[in-house]
């Protein structure tokens, strides 16, 4: 059980990486800049958001086998399925629009008149980004905190992609679901308590780590 | 011939056709306190905005200490960053009074910042206050972190949009106080927008008047209230400005 533990908590923690790597800054490309075509690429954003986990886990499933569109290619750095690797390219997709989506808010909630008042007092335009964005960090922080909640609860993507291999791809939410079809309702029960404990103690922490922000 | 610090040539700004602002010469002399008055809308705003380099010119061009400019990318940041500008409204990082007031040397490189930031803050009278977070101050204070986090990095212009509206009277003395020492003692060139005339009386040696974007009448503040020489100037002097 603590294997599946261990597990869950570092695909869904390399997912939330790569997927901060590529969400904030393009969230906060689009709470900076106004251009043609942002509010498409919003929209596009926001549908992201809502996205089905298990239709993102059907999409990469089907360009990851073997006769998928990239399976088929053979590169030797692309992940097989049924590996957690697999999963962690599933789990990037789901969160990078909740991670983006969230900074943008953030980076658009900073009052407009900071950007130009840091200006004046002789900040280059890279220096007044960098201060707007300093300002937002807790919106962002709380984009993590909403995309590694919706990575290590999810199931659909996960399953199709790990497979629910024991003692290789397992992860909690899997183990849930197979304990519950077995009618093994005790361990169940007792790996969806161990989920809630763990997201509620991410939680916390980043609660804390908020406070220290502000005060 | 007076010593500039400004000069602006056939000065146009337009919003979406609008002329708000149309200024065909003015010199700021190097020293002076220069108030700019006016009804709300007039464009005075808009014209420090200009000065600053932080709109673009929809037409004509500024000089800044003897260089011309026709846009705010034509201006090496060293020479932007010896003028400030103060906003009617400041907006604070969430961060402490201490490191909001730091911001301005921080980002020009300077080390050591400390002993500058509090000699700041306690011309100010904030010095008590250094460690508290920006959000828990009132108007009054608010306005005068914004002066100190400006006056720090030793200005050699300081542009002040109504600096004291809607403050107490204890404020507004307390925050004259602070931009005639700045002028006084570091000879800090000072060009303020107030629609309080009676602030322009006290402070400012030259006193202009905008209407309408356009700049009416500019004299020596004396001449200015006691004689002035245009329909307009005489009106706003007499308190029946025509908004």
């Amino acid at each position: 059980m603590f294997e599946i533990v261990w597990l869950s908590l570092r695909v869904s923690a390399l997912a939330i990486i790569f997927a901060g790597l590529l969400g904030i800054p393009l969230g906060s490309w689009l709470g900076l800049k106004r251009f043609v075509g942002r509010r498409l690429i919003v929209a596009l954003l926001y549908t992201g958001m809502g996205f089905p986990p298990v239709v993102v886990g059907l999409f990469v499933y089907l360009l990851l086998s073997r006769n998928g569109v990239l399976g088929s290619l053979g590169w030797p750095w692309l992940p097989h399925l049924f590996t957690p690797a697999a999963m962690v390219i599933g789990q990037v997709i789901i969160a990078t629009p909740l991670i983006s989506g969230f900074t943008m808010v953030a980076v658009m909630s900073v009052d407009s008149n900071l950007r130009l008042q840091l200006i004046s007092l002789g900040a280059t335009p890279w220096q007044a980004t960098r201060a707007v964005l300093s300002e937002a960090r807790v919106g962002v922080i709380v984009s993590m905190v909403a995309g590694f909640g919706s990575v290590i609860s999810e199931v659909g993507a996960v399953m199709l992609l790990g497979g629910n291999i024991e003692g290789s791809t397992r992860v909690m939410t899997t183990a849930i679901v197979l304990e519950t079809s077995k009618g093994n309702f005790d361990l169940a029960l007792a790996m969806g308590m161990v989920l809630l404990a763990l997201t509620f103690a991410v939680n916390v922490v980043v609660l804390c780590l908020q406070g220290k922000a502000f005060d | 011939m007076a010593d500039f610090i400004y000069q602006v040539e056939n000065l146009v700004k337009s919003y979406n056709g609008r002329q708000v602002v149309s200024v065909p010469a003015l010199d700021v002399r190097r020293g002076e306190i220069l108030g700019l008055v006016g009804p709300s809308g007039a464009g005075k705003s808009t014209l420090l905005r200009l000065l600053d380099f932080l709109e673009a010119p929809s037409g004509g061009r500024i000089a800044f200490a003897g260089h011309w400019f026709a846009s705010p990318a034509e201006i090496p940041l060293t020479l932007r960053r010896r003028a400030v500008l103060v906003f009617q409204r400041p907006v604070l990082l969430s961060a402490s009074i201490f490191e909001n007031v730091a911001y301005g040397l921080r980002i020009r490189g300077q080390r050591d910042v400390r002993p500058l930031v509090q000699a700041v803050l306690a011309r100010v009278g904030l010095l008590p206050l250094q460690d508290a977070p920006s959000r828990t101050l009132s108007g009054g204070e608010l306005q005068r972190v914004a002066l100190a986090r400006a006056l720090v990095v030793e200005p050699e212009v300081l542009l002040l949009d109504e600096p004291t509206a809607n403050l107490d009277p204890a404020h507004v003395k307390a925050i004259e106080a602070i931009i005639r020492e700045a002028n006084e003692t570091a000879g800090t060139t000072v060009v303020i927008v107030t629609h309080n005339i009676f602030q322009a009386r006290r402070l400012a040696q030259r006193v202009g008047l905008l209407v309408g974007g356009r700049l009416v009448e500019v004299a020596p503040t004396r001449a200015f209230f006691e004689a002035p020489q245009t329909e307009e100037a005489s009106a706003f002097v007499r308190g029946d400005m025509i908004y």
